[in-house]
């Protein structure tokens, strides 16, 4: 078995922050492979579930936590529904993104995390996501101005691209709200 | 006449919007009230669940708070919406110290799949089918939110689901079987991963053609924009040059009902349905 460098402690540390922060025991898996083999997105990570599990058990935290498949996991929840051991995947793989955020590790897969804070932060702006507006912050922080902007053109076409964000009156609920899981007031 | 409360969600008020309009028009037919959640917000969908389980459930919450002061359960056509509501309402009991203020859980929340295949529904369904899809082959892709996880969704047959296909062949289209119905498309990575959201649209697309569909059905928006937006790409790359137009199940419950503005609808579709169901005499 590969040890890592600084021994069994961190290790064993890792493993159990782990397991208190999702919930899941993950120290029944057999290493079966199942999730990885069900997994739709296997092929872009750099890390196959089962893999993601051992290095946890090893005490990879950095390699673990900048992963590109914490990011490219899609959430689909098929690991978690063919595991022999009951083990939910899907939910190791939400505290695994929420752990690394919180560290300020940086990201394997960059765009998905600025994606995320660019989608809450238009949340916290309306209340409500203006799908425009969402794709024109998130195209200014990724600097991808080209990529998709004939599908944008068919789609306003149709009907189906807004251009002002709706107009009601929870605007500023939300952004107390946002500011109150900001400050971690409600843990 | 049966009164509920509807969640549209942000998706069903931009680029779902026929979505939005099938589902209020087939309502309508089958004597269901829907009435708007006034001043509803965005459910936090995957960005908020990716970054902050807290936030997570307190987003669904404030909606579920909202629809809890009417006596009427909620039905939410956005199955990602629906799911987060779900994992909300297990989320407020699991960790009650996420929520500034204890969460009473006081409306049953419902999606719009399920909904339409209650019984109840489904017998109502029947006397109103004036226009059968005869001769149409809908492959139904449910992808993955419709049916995990299980314990949220309720439903048994996660691996091979059957609902939809059953609503569907009352509507008197065939439904092939296939074995793409719950693989995942990518959903929101769309945005960040298009690589892997056309990889697997490609796959589920060319999977249904070769079952023999006609066209996809589904119930999801982040699915439906996917496969319905992605073909040319698709096409081009794998030199595969046939497209398949992809419906929301509410859209073929109003054709099949004969509602009066399905063009209006499928209009708004980036791969052409019209065509297809022109040829068979549908439309
Ligand atoms: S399916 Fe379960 S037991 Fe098998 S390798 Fe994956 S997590 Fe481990
Ligand atoms: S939830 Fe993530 S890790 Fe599990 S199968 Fe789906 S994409 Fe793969």
């Amino acid at each position: 078995m590969n040890m890592n460098e600084s021994g069994m402690q961190t290790g064993s540390s890792f493993l159990e922050e782990i397991i208190r922060e999702s919930n899941v025991d993950i120290r029944a898996c057999y290493q079966c492979q199942k999730c990885s083999a069900g997994c739709p997105v296997v092929s872009a990570m750099d890390m196959y579930p089962n893999q993601v599990i051992r290095q946890i058990q090893y005490g990879r935290r950095e390699k673990v936590l900048g992963s590109k498949s914490i990011w490219v996991c899609a959430s689909c929840h098929t690991c978690s529904v063919r595991c022999p051991n009951d083990i939910d995947f899907a939910k190791v793989m939400d505290t695994l993104r929420h752990i690394a955020l919180r560290s300020g590790i940086i990201a394997g897969e960059k765009d998905v995390p600025v994606f995320h804070m660019v989608f809450l932060e238009s949340i916290k702006r309306t209340g409500r996501i203006h799908e425009l507006s969402l794709i024109l912050r998130f195209k200014l922080k990724t600097r991808d101005f080209l990529k998709d902007a004939g599908l944008g053109w068919q789609m306003f076409r149709r009907g189906k691209i807004k251009i002002l964000p709706q107009v009601y009156s929870a605007r500023r609920e939300i952004k107390e709200l946002f500011n109150t899981y900001e400050k971690g007031a409600a843990q | 006449m049966k009164e509920a409360t509807y969640y549209p969600g942000c998706s069903l008020h931009g680029t779902a919007r026929e979505y939005d309009e099938s589902f209020r028009g087939v309502s309508k037919l089958l004597e269901v009230n829907l009435h708007e959640l006034e001043d509803w917000t965005c459910c936090g969908s995957t960005s908020a669940h990716c970054t902050d389980e807290a936030l997570s459930v307190a987003l669904p919450v404030r909606n579920l708070n909202l629809a809890g002061k009417y006596d009427r359960e909620m039905i939410v056509p956005c199955v990602a919406c629906y799911s987060r509501f779900k994992a909300a309402q297990q989320g407020a009991k699991e960790h009650p110290e996420y929520l500034p203020t204890p969460y009473e859980e006081k409306v049953a929340v419902h999606y719009a799949l399920d909904f339409f295949c209650d019984s109840s529904m489904i017998e109502a369904l029947k006397t109103k089918t004036a226009k059968p899809l005869s001769g149409l082959k809908v492959a139904c892709y449910y992808g993955c939110l419709a049916v995990r996880p299980p314990d949220l969704t309720g439903v048994k047959q996660y691996e091979n689901p059957d609902h939809m296909d059953r609503l569907m062949e009352i509507l008197g289209a065939e439904a092939v079987p296939w074995s793409y119905k719950t693989d995942c498309c990518g959903a929101s990575l769309v945005m960040t991963r298009t690589d892997i959201v056309i990889t697997l649209s490609q796959k589920i697309l060319s999977m249904a053609l070769e079952a023999g569909a006609d066209c996809i059905v589904t119930g999801c928006t982040m699915c439906h924009a996917n496969l319905d937006t992605r073909q040319a790409s698709l096409s081009d790359a794998s030199g595969n040059k046939n497209k398949i137009p992809v419906f929301y199940f509410t859209e073929l419950m109003g054709l099949a009902m004969g509602h009066r503005e399905v063009k209006k609808w499928l209009s708004r579709h980036v791969t052409d349905p019209i065509k297809l169901l022109s040829s068979k005499g549908l439309l």
